[in-house]
């Protein structure tokens, strides 16, 4: 795996120029948003809640089509292909509660029409990234929480995505599996060597995991600052214990409180405006 | 605790099956005892002893009633199921399908069945109308059930679809059908009961006039010759099979539903 830095230099794989958002009923989620998303990058959104975050993940996604901007893929081939170019992970696992783990992770590939021959091959390597090999014919609700959200990963990699976008994945999980799952999660990105974004409102999660963050503050969302971390991988429990990780949580959480500040002056200002806040 | 718990428990499920028992053998003695002591004639009201009899000499009319009734029931069951789940899906894949027929679904629904039932057996051969009638009190519930099912699909799942762009088919297959399944299955045991019930109000429509001979038909006919222990003989048939229909549908939807939805996993606990 390259230093974090080198991902600096890496292919762009998205831009996204002057995205904006605005919701029916007149919130406005998101505004001017412009950035780059290079190869193998491991990119974190991290804000409060009501910044928007989880919109961008869907604009990416083409869920929502954005109120105006561009999301731009400068490579054809990947555009070509989206719909099996991009993983989704939800802040719920949201899997089938009526198939199988099995089944459930090969949708993707069903949906594709893939011969079955192949399905099954994916899906064993699929699992085994997680760790789930031997839960294949269990059901979802025979599961724990942390478990439920590995099967989900699962999902999201059997198509072998080029971007792996992450909704608060473990923000539902306790502590300890949540830890666990980070470090599984940096082993998968590195083996597979996809690129990720990563929604989260955790500062120490987010400089755990990322390459890069940026900070979004809301009324409307857009991106307050941006920070590199640029601790090398492999990243595990003593990086996390270190005292450049600390440092970097420092900086990342003084960033944080800043843009949240400036939203508070922002939403001050807009007292008396109709246009509410805290959606999403 | 724990084991004196599971012992409250144990004993909550031997009352459960004791109590209703010690009830029904309890209301018979009564019954009978009444019969008995006031020297009731069977055409006015026959005691357990007598119905039991009847039913075992009477077995080879009566069974053959049954099988009629039970034919015309689970033919009318299946359309309605068929039917229902297959015009629900035509409806969800359709907004203009569903707007211009739903509503007739709801009239056919409301407009009482004994009132339809005597036009019915006008205008189609009796074992035909009968089963119409069977058909149609059976047939809204499925319909209506799985429509609500089709439309209560969880809405992550559905992105999760559309970003894999399933067809409108596999969306069908795969995601909405599935998660309607509890809601059908719902809808399949209440057009259980009603078809048979459909059933044997036509059979009473059609009365003495119909060449039948379904249970209900049998109740009437021995209405008219004051053969009353029959009549509670053919009404015991009806009721049981109305049991084993609910309990058919029961195991149906444990069956199906056991390892995944929240409804089946507390029988089993």
């Amino acid at each position: 795996m390259p230093p974090a830095t080198a991902l600096q230099t890496s292919p762009l794989l998205l831009a996204l120029h002057g995205v904006g958002k605005t919701f029916p009923n007149g919130t406005l989620a998101l505004a001017n948003l412009n950035f780059n998303l290079r190869r193998g990058e491991f990119l974190s959104l991290l804000g409060p809640s009501g910044c928007g975050k989880s919109t961008v993940l869907r604009i990416i996604a083409g869920l929502t089509a954005p109120s105006y901007g561009s999301v731009e893929w400068p490579d054809p081939s990947t555009h070509a292909g989206k719909s099996n170019r991009i993983g989704f992970v939800f802040q719920d696992p949201t899997l089938m509660p009526w198939a199988s783990v099995f089944n459930n992770v090969s949708l993707p590939l069903v949906l594709n029409c893939m011969a079955a021959a192949s399905i099954a091959g994916r899906v064993t390597t699929a699992l085994d990234r997680v760790g789930l090999t031997k839960f294949a014919e269990a059901y979802p609700r025979e599961l724990s929480g942390g478990m439920r959200m590995r099967v989900s990963i699962a999902r999201a990699l059997v198509t072998e995505p080029q971007l792996l976008l992450m909704d608060e994945p473990f923000a539902a999980l306790d502590e300890i599996t949540r830890f666990k799952l980070n470090n599984d999660l940096l082993q998968v990105w590195q083996a597979t060597g996809t690129t990720v974004v990563f929604v989260t409102h955790s500062v120490f999660e987010s400089v755990y995991l990322s390459s890069r963050i940026l900070v979004m503050s809301a009324r409307p969302g857009r991106i307050f600052t941006e920070l590199a971390i640029d601790a090398p991988y492999p990243r595990d429990n003593n990086y996390g214990t270190s005292a450049e990780y600390a440092a970097f949580c420092r900086r990342t959480s003084a960033a944080l409180a800043q843009a949240m500040a400036h939203d508070n002056m922002a939403g001050d200002n807009m007292a008396g405006d109709k246009t509410p806040g805290g959606r999403l | 605790m724990k084991a004196a718990a599971s012992i409250q428990e144990r004993y909550d499920r031997v009352l459960r099956i004791a109590l209703p028992v010690v009830v029904l053998a309890l209301g018979l003695l009564i019954w009978e005892a009444i019969v008995w002591i006031d020297k009731i004639p069977p055409y006015v009201l026959p005691g357990p002893r007598l119905i039991l009899r009847t039913l075992i000499d009477d077995w080879e009319l009566l069974s053959q009633s049954l099988v009629v009734t039970l034919a015309t029931t689970i033919e009318g069951f299946l359309l309605a199921a068929f039917g229902g789940v297959g015009l629900a899906v035509l409806f969800n894949q359709s907004r203009l399908l569903e707007y211009s027929l739903y509503p007739y679904a709801v009239i056919l629904q409301v407009t009482p069945i004994v009132a339809i039932a005597p036009l019915l057996l006008i205008y189609l051969p009796q074992p035909l109308a009968v089963l119409a009638c069977a058909w149609i009190v059976a047939f809204f519930p499925v319909l209506a059930n799985t429509t609500l099912g089709l439309h209560s699909v969880d809405r992550n799942l559905g992105d999760l679809f559309t970003l894999y762009g399933a067809s409108r088919g596999q969306l069908l297959w795969y995601l909405k059908l599935p998660s309607a399944l509890p809601y059908i299955i719902g809808g399949l045991r209440i057009a259980g009961g009603l078809s048979l019930i459909g059933a044997v109000v036509a059979e009473i429509a059609a009365g003495s006039a119909g060449a039948g001979s379904g249970l209900a038909y049998r109740i009437a006919e021995s209405g008219y010759r004051l053969n009353i222990p029959r009549m509670f003989a053919a009404l015991l048939l009806l009721s049981v099979a109305g049991i084993a229909i609910f309990y058919a549908l029961s195991l149906l939807n444990y069956l199906a539903l056991r390892r995944w939805h929240e409804s089946a996993l507390e029988q089993e606990a």
